[in-house]
């Protein structure tokens, strides 16, 4: 079968993680804190009735937290243990994988690595492939 | 006597009441000359109007007596039922439903029902009888024969059953009498240390008021002989006449050999005697009892403490190993599963009394907007969770209304679409897994997902470009959105303002969630799909800063005010005397990680975990309300101090605070 990515923006890096584990894409909706968590975990929302867990991925990567903007939006994904969400700049487009190839990581920086699985390059277009279960490992303890 | 033992049964009956006569009217306009459902309209009015007039609500009784004496008319074909006829009884059963609603949330059951008693008068003096409303109630001064409702009625029966006497008493005052209204007050003095009054022709209220000639009526139990009374009433000056009379009850002296065989004799008063037994009686047809919700809802706290103690056991069972303790626990484990499932279905109430109302909504909404609509229910019997019921009656209202309103085309539209004038509108639930569905739909024309999308663009609810990729699904959903609204002429029903968002938190605050199917030019389903239990507590909802948490009721002792001076240091924890015991104080700014705030006075939620107590400062005490417990997820498993998370009404989420892990460090 054919893989596709979401691909999506933290500042001018962009980013992609596979259909398949994305459920929704939602914009920003108001967020219940999580007291005595990670930095990084923004709280939870109420998607259609579920407690769903949302991280911001900005802080996740090390990246300075900003403001949300009109094109702030919330992916949802289909994780190992139910359900999560995390805050990404801008969510662009689904790239098919035909228009790009994979290349394995380069230099990337040690913590990242944790994260990232692959390089996607297209013709105009490079993104890094996002394994997002990784990203909510051990949220709990800050 | 006190009434407010008789209320919630008063409501209850009087809802039943209102559902019979509703679904009656609505027979009835199809067929004008049914002499049973005439008949069931008029006994339901007639058993309201007794029961009414008991209580005190004497708007009630003043409508279904002209109801009454109206369909008297029909019943003995003095007059033909006629259309103004029918509408003006709708409207009657509307306003009762208005006032029974009114007294169930604590009001006094008033309604200017004027216009409709008019209305129905002039219908009956049409008829030349037309006096007899007027002298019904003064014709026969000796034996007036009192309209015994179910709770006077038992009241006599269980004190006939106890040794009691009944006696009709017709007091009559001296003609020239000047304060009636103080006399009467005697009277009542009088034979309320003689025994207990039941009744009263007319109301103690209309008594009160002066609104009687010089005679009244009062049905009346005692221990004491016709003549003790009777010397007891004619100790009060200006009293002209007493004649007493045995009450005779057409089952009474049934009800009375049964009720001794059953019953060991009561030497309680009368009044506490017959609230058992109208607990007893009235349910035996249905073999269901009433059960106040709160015993169930204690009994589900206690279960719920129970598991808690059942997993502790659990956890002994496998440290220490023992085969025998292992089994024990097994089995336990399983009765308790059973006793689970058990508890929560006795929640568990059928949807018909929410349904019920729909038949002569659909058809009064349909005539305002000039549509032909019929409305098929089916699965009235599926059973929900009381709260449910509760809370689900508006958001249908709302999608029925919308449906009527905009689903379903006007009449030359439908003929222009090819399709039958009579529009059709279908009410389902069914169980599904652990889930309730309940479907709205209707053959109207199908969302038009082109004018929605357009609408949304307008509304700036969505961008040109997420349009472009937008699935039918998603656009049928945008009708859900906050501030949108299809109608292009808003109308009385329901372009209000409140748009279907507000239907779908409801929902989703109920644990639900609420899907859309439509085709073009077939019509739409609502879909609403709903968890068969809940795991609703109650809670108080306090908040801290700008954040709002739930406390569990069941944890919570009380609440209290502290001042800052009544604070003091002990080992340096901020401690307070509670009840003469010093318990300590917790700041939950501090645990939840919220800037300490300093005042001159805190609220304070004082909390208790086994035999160890702590007072939990908040911002503010928001009040008490049930709550729908959910679990956070893995992914935030093990948050401190936080036991889940419920979606208040607003569509937020608030979180539970775990009182007993504050308590525990």
């Amino acid at each position: 079968m054919e893989q596709k990515w979401v691909v999506f923006q933290l500042e001018q890096n962009a980013y992609g993680i596979d259909v398949q584990s994305v459920r929704s894409i939602e914009r920003v909706i108001p967020i219940t804190r999580i007291p005595n968590a990670a930095a990084y975990v923004k709280g939870v929302i109420n998607l259609r009735g579920v407690v769903t867990p949302v991280i911001d991925l900005r802080t996740r990567l090390g990246f300075e937290e900003i403001e949300g903007t009109e094109e702030t939006r919330i992916i949802i994904a289909t994780l190992e243990h139910g359900d999560a969400g995390f805050i990404v700049d801008r969510a662009n487009e689904v790239v098919e994988a035909m228009d790009v190839r994979i290349e394995p990581l380069t230099d990337q920086k040690q913590e990242e690595t944790t994260y990232l699985t692959a390089i996607a390059k297209g013709e105009d277009q490079l993104f890094s492939l996002l394994e997002p279960n990784r990203l909510f490992e051990g949220i709990v303890h800050a | 006597m006190d009434l407010n033992e008789y209320l919630g049964l008063f409501l209850d009956e009087s809802i039943e009441h209102l559902q019979a006569i509703n679904s009656s009217l609505l027979i009835f306009e199809q067929r004008l000359d049914d002499e049973a459902v005439i008949d069931q309209i008029f006994r339901s009015a007639h058993t309201l109007k007794g029961m009414a007039g008991t209580m005190g609500y004497d708007a009630i009784a003043d409508l279904t007596h002209e109801m009454e004496s109206a369909l008297d008319l029909v019943r003995s074909k003095t007059q033909p039922a006629t259309p103004e006829l029918i509408d003006v009884l709708f409207i009657a059963a509307e306003q009762l439903e208005t006032m029974v609603e009114d007294i169930s949330q604590g009001g006094k059951g008033k309604l200017d029902v004027a216009d409709t008693v008019v209305r129905l008068k002039r219908f009956i003096q049409a008829d030349d009888t037309d006096v007899q409303t007027e002298t019904e109630t003064k014709d026969v001064p000796t034996q007036r024969n009192f309209e015994c409702d179910v709770y006077s009625e038992s009241v006599v029966k269980q004190s006939i059953a106890s040794g009691y006497h009944a006696y009709v008493i017709t007091v009559e005052l001296s003609a020239d009498v000047i304060l009636k209204a103080a006399r009467v007050y005697m009277v009542f003095d009088r034979l309320q240390s003689l025994g207990d009054v039941i009744l009263s022709n007319p109301t103690s209220d209309e008594l009160e008021q002066e609104q009687f000639e010089t005679s009244f009526d009062v049905l009346f139990v005692t221990m004491k002989s016709e003549q003790e009374v009777s010397e007891g009433i004619r100790s009060v000056s200006e009293v002209a006449n007493v004649s007493i009379q045995p009450f005779e009850t057409t089952i009474e002296a049934e009800v009375a050999t049964s009720t001794l065989e059953e019953t060991p004799v009561e030497t309680k008063q009368p009044a506490t005697a017959a609230n058992e037994t109208t607990d007893a009686n009235v349910p035996v047809a249905a073999k269901t009892i009433r059960v106040n919700l709160e015993r169930i809802d204690r009994l589900m706290n206690l279960f719920e403490e129970f598991i808690i103690d059942r997993g502790r056991l659990e956890r002994i069972a496998a440290e220490v190993g023992s085969s025998e303790l292992t089994e024990t626990v097994e089995r336990i484990k399983r009765g308790t599963n059973e006793l689970q499932s058990l508890v929560l279905t006795l929640r568990m109430m059928p949807i018909e009394q929410v349904f019920n109302r729909f038949p002569r909504m659909v058809r009064s909404v349909s005539k305002d907007v000039g549509k032909n609509i019929k409305l098929h229910i089916t699965g009235a019997e599926t059973e929900l969770d009381r709260t449910v019921i509760d809370e689900i009656g508006d958001p249908l209202v709302h999608l029925i209304r919308n449906a009527v309103d905009h689903g379903i085309e006007s009449k030359a539209d439908r003929i222009l679409a090819g399709k039958p004038v009579e529009g059709n509108l279908s009410l389902r639930a069914y169980h599904s897994g652990n889930r309730v569905f309940i479907e709205i739909e209707d053959d109207g024309a199908g969302i038009n997902h082109e004018r929605v999308t357009r609408i949304a663009i307008e509304k700036e609810l969505l961008t040109e470009e997420e349009a472009a990729v937008l699935t039918p699904e998603e656009a049928s959903m945008l009708l859900f959105a906050p501030g949108f609204s299809t109608a292009e002429t808003v109308t009385d029903l329901s372009g209000r303002g409140v748009g279907l968002d507000v239907v779908k938190s409801k929902i989703e605050s109920l644990g639900g969630e609420v899907f859309v199917e439509t085709r073009r030019g077939e019509g739409t389903i609502f879909r609403i799909s709903l968890p068969l239990t809940l795991s609703i507590i109650s809670a108080m909802l306090v908040e801290l800063g700008q954040e709002t948490y739930a406390i569990p009721l069941t944890a919570i002792i009380e609440t209290t005010s502290l001042r800052q001076d009544a604070i003091l240091q002990a080992h340096r924890e901020k401690v307070f005397d509670f009840r003469g015991q010093l318990v300590p104080l917790i700041s939950l700014n501090e645990v939840y990680g919220l800037p300490q705030i300093e005042s001159e006075a805190y609220s304070v939620v004082v909390v208790r975990s086994g035999e160890k107590l702590a007072g939990l400062i908040v911002s503010e005490l928001i009040g008490q309300q049930e709550i729908v417990m959910k679990p956070l997820g893995s992914y935030l498993e093990g948050i401190r101090a936080i036991s889940g998370a419920t979606i208040l009404g607003d569509g937020q989420v608030a979180l539970i605070i775990d009182s007993n892990a504050l308590l525990r460090k």
